[in-house]
């Protein structure tokens, strides 16, 4: 069982930065994210794409913005549990919560803030009939291992960097290697593209395009799969797996079933004070929340998650008094043991 | 002096709204389908509107002149379900003058 003081759902900006000012507090917090990755949309969508309004940063490409942020909670030593979805979540008799991943990982926390974002991205599924039937029956929309598929036929959809990069690297395990894209151009990177194109003239994979894959065969277990070029009559591949790769999109997923009040497919809170959804001691913050004017901007996440954790800290020590004191004055004690402070103003005598 | 724009939506339900835009907001049609709520949130516009998700991919079923497709907007296509020839990113239309009168169907969600 992992345990902290506020257990943060979403390691996109709001909750990378909800670390740094819980820390302040001397409140530890650990996150759980879907994507293996910290940084959340920032990282998985566009790292390489400029953001203009955060205050104090003229331009700052996504992906450094989460390193930033990143480097400024070290100090704080938060936790994660990546690649994993938080799945169900349960109050106990103290009004403390065990939240659950998809793979049974518990965690044990007074405070639960979700900062979901869109919520957890999932694997794209193409729109092809009986397609559900067959999961984990020979199609596989993530490549977990790729032993599995070793001396096998295999089928890959796609044209984006993930569907190049296992097609070349399935060369090497697979028996046979099959890419299936509706163009002849792919958008991945240009190394891998060119990668391919010697592949496939070597005669290591067999590319279709322009084709999709329109339908899928076996008996309990995917054995071809019917491939349509455009304007031309279906034909079918031998295989003994179908992998589309798709890329990811977010769905908010099992926190829609916790009881929480859903609006407009985001979770609705207390924004007159402290971001706190219908169940005391869970709060909803960045573009996971709604409220009356909410925005779905980074900078706002930011403010949410200051006000947030103010407010858990009353919670979790509600006889305790604070007062929020400025980093310029009090410098930085991070719980690693180092400190972070202004210097002092030297006073040296010249007469 | 600038205008508002008639467009007609259809929506993911079958539903035709017709709907005024403005000109001179720097709007796209992606943002114009949110401002009316002609879809639910968290379902268009996920990517904020930089042809990376086709959640606003729409198919434009007047005969207007649109702004030539961008090589990001082919692509995701490529890559979009439910793509036809006349498939679209409503993100990638900025609303002008000359597009009084569209109409559009928004693709099924995906």
């Amino acid at each position: 069982m992992i345990k902290t003081d506020i257990l943060i759902i979403g390691a996109g900006p709001t909750g990378l930065f909800a670390v740094f000012e819980a820390g302040l507090l001397k409140l530890k917090c650990h996150l759980i994210d879907a994507l293996p990755q910290p940084g959340g949309q920032c990282a998985e969508i566009y790292p390489k794409k400029p953001i203009y309004d955060i205050p104090g940063y003229p331009e700052v490409l996504a992906g450094d913005l989460v390193d930033n942020l990143m480097k400024q909670i070290e100090p704080f030593e938060p936790t994660f549990t990546l690649g994993e979805r938080a799945e169900t979540i349960e109050k106990l008799e103290d009004g403390t919560f065990i939240v659950t991943t998809n793979k049974g990982t518990k965690h044990h926390a007074p405070i639960v803030a979700i900062a979901g974002g869109l919520g957890s991205f999932e694997p794209r599924k193409p729109p092809i009939q009986n397609l559900a039937n067959y999961e984990d029956k020979g199609v596989e929309y993530i490549i977990r291992d790729p032993e599995m598929y070793r001396n096998k036929k295999v089928v890959i959809a796609g044209g984006g960097d993930s569907a190049l990069d296992w097609s070349i690297f399935l060369t090497d395990v697979a028996s046979e290697v099959t890419l299936v894209h509706r163009r002849n151009e792919f958008r991945g990177a240009l190394d891998s593209v060119e990668k391919v194109q010697e592949l496939k003239n070597l005669g290591k994979i067999n590319l279709i395009t322009p084709a999709e894959i329109t339908g899928i065969q076996g008996e309990g277990h995917v054995t071809a799969v019917e491939v349509t070029k455009k304007g031309e009559e279906p034909f079918t591949v031998d295989t003994d797996h179908f992998i589309p790769l798709f890329g990811l999109a977010p769905k908010l997923g099992p926190i829609a079933d916790w009881g929480l009040e859903i609006e407009k497919n985001a979770i609705k809170v207390d924004n007159t004070l402290d971001y706190q959804t219908n169940i005391p001691g869970i709060y909803a913050i960045g573009d996971v929340n709604t409220y009356p004017g909410k925005l779905k901007l980074i900078l706002c996440g930011f403010h949410e998650a200051t006000l947030m954790c103010q407010s858990a800290y009353q919670r979790i020590f509600p006889d305790k008094k604070y007062v929020m004191k400025y980093t310029t004055v009090s410098g930085i004690d991070g719980f690693d043991g180092t400190r972070k402070e202004a210097p002092k103003a030297v006073v040296k005598a010249i007469n | 002096m600038s205008q508002d724009i008639t467009i007609k939506i259809t929506d993911r339900e079958g539903v035709t709204h017709e709907v005024q835009a403005p000109t001179d907001m720097a709007m796209n049609l992606m943002e114009i389908v949110r401002s009316y709520e002609l879809a639910e949130e968290g379902t268009i516009g996920i990517c904020g509107g930089m042809a990376m998700c086709a959640s606003c991919q729409c198919y434009v079923n007047s005969d207007h002149e649109l702004p030539e497709m961008s090589m990001d907007e082919d692509m995701m296509l490529a890559e979009a379900f439910h793509v036809k020839d006349n498939s679209r990113l409503g993100c990638q239309i900025q609303m002008t003058p000359e597009l009084d009168g569209l109409e559009v169907e928004l693709a099924p969600e995906s």
